[in-house]
């Protein structure tokens, strides 16, 4: 079977087949908001927006909550939770600080260059 | 005949997108990397590439894991622009080249055994754009090149194999130079490099690793194609194994291409490297 990954990597999720499954339902929640109609109707109701995707209630309490490790941990494919955060005003670098348990400047603090944002 | 002139790696970054179209790319932040493709532009300029064939992955812009292909060839003329989830980019849409996708087609799937999923319709967004941006300033008329995305599965384990990747770009390189037309192509690898955008370890960069693979890509490409998804993750983060694309780009040009230009810059999240080759 090759040995391309071989075990836990600290503080990483890799997003494999069986996160994917287990997410799948999230992350056709969020490539729907790749159209602006879909945007506004996530904006205009969210509770509404939420329902055509079969969520489960705890599903969406980490929507509500803006939990993205959460989201993350839940099977949301990294570069599909960037489509929530963009419908909800949180930047990548907004989303990061979050799951490092930082506040944005403490975040910003660590880089090289903070203008490159 | 087909002929690859030229490879080129690089990151693709999604904040660039609004960098360009904003006209910020001369802010202090930001000219260190725009700089850096100023002779870059001009050495393809002279190259006077015909088609680009971009290397890239899709962020969940047209494909979706309802159907996720490995390997993705765009077949068609052109190609839209997409909405990744921040709106659609004003930008001028894509040609591609047809007679050139049927003939990597033909030749990748009967010669070379490379199944590809064919794409008549195929939006591209920041992972094809962003270098389209760095490499081949567009005007309101166009792109001054036509291009073809090739698009790979980086981003759903199980992901193609670093050495797959190399292979695919040998085969590429067969490919083209059977192709009967005169044509000059360009293959462009893209993503990475170092990054990881999730978890506690958001953030993660890794310079010294990322110097180590523009090292190897250029010195020893056979070799550093044996690396595994999981090294890669390890050292530079789990975002960073879209590396193995710029595998492919390294694999369709010859063992002893001429590296010409070479650079790095990792202001925020992403080590934003870039190395060019001489076919
Ligand atoms: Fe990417």
């Amino acid at each position: 079977m090759g040995q391309q990954l071989t075990g836990p990597i600290a503080d990483t999720t890799v997003f494999d087949l069986r996160l994917s499954r287990r997410g799948q339902r999230l992350n056709k929640l969020c490539a729907a908001l790749c159209s602006p109609q879909e945007r506004d109707a996530f904006k205009r109701d969210e509770e509404a927006f939420m329902s055509r995707f079969a969520l489960t209630e705890a599903e969406k309490e980490l929507i509500r909550r803006r939990d993205f490790e959460g989201l993350i941990e839940a099977g949301t494919n990294i570069y599909f939770l960037l489509k929530i955060g963009s419908v909800t005003g949180t930047g990548l670098y907004k989303m990061g600080a979050q799951m490092r348990g930082e506040s944005y400047d403490e975040f910003l603090a660590t880089r090289h260059i903070r203008g490159a944002v | 005949m087909g002929r690859i002139v030229g490879g080129i790696g690089l990151s693709h970054v999604p904040s660039i997108g609004p960098v360009v179209d904003r006209g910020r790319t001369q802010e202090p932040a930001w000219k260190p990397l725009f700089d850096a493709y100023v002779p870059v532009r001009e050495w393809l300029q002279r190259l006077k590439p015909d088609v680009a064939i971009v290397v890239y992955n899709d962020h969940g812009a047209d494909f979706t894991f309802d159907k996720y292909p490995t390997f993705a060839l765009g077949v068609a003329e052109h190609y839209a622009i997409g909405d990744e989830g921040f709106g659609t980019r004003s930008l001028p849409v894509v040609e591609g080249d047809f007679e050139l996708s049927n003939h990597l087609a033909q030749a990748l799937i009967y010669e070379h055994e490379f199944d590809l999923t064919l794409c008549q319709e195929l939006a591209v967004e920041h992972g094809f754009l962003v270098p389209m941006n760095l490499c081949f300033p567009h005007s309101t008329n166009g792109w001054p090149v036509r291009a073809i995305p090739l698009a790979v599965n980086v981003i759903q384990h199980p992901l193609p194999t670093g050495q797959r990747c190399y292979r695919l770009g040998q085969a590429l390189r067969a490919a083209v130079e059977s192709f009967p037309e005169d044509s000059k192509i360009v293959v462009m690898g893209t993503g990475g490099m170092s990054h990881q955008l999730q978890g506690k370890r958001f953030g993660f960069m890794n310079e010294k690793f990322d110097q180590w693979f523009l090292g190897q890509l250029e010195a020893d490409p056979e070799r550093l194609a044996r690396i595994t998804h999981q090294e890669i993750m390890e050292q530079a983060g789990a975002e960073a194994v879209e590396l193995i694309m710029w595998l492919t780009m390294r694999g369709a040009l010859s063992p002893q291409a001429r590296r010409v230009h070479r650079n790095y810059y990792a202001p925020m999240t992403t080590g934003m490297g870039l190395i060019t080759f001489e076919a």
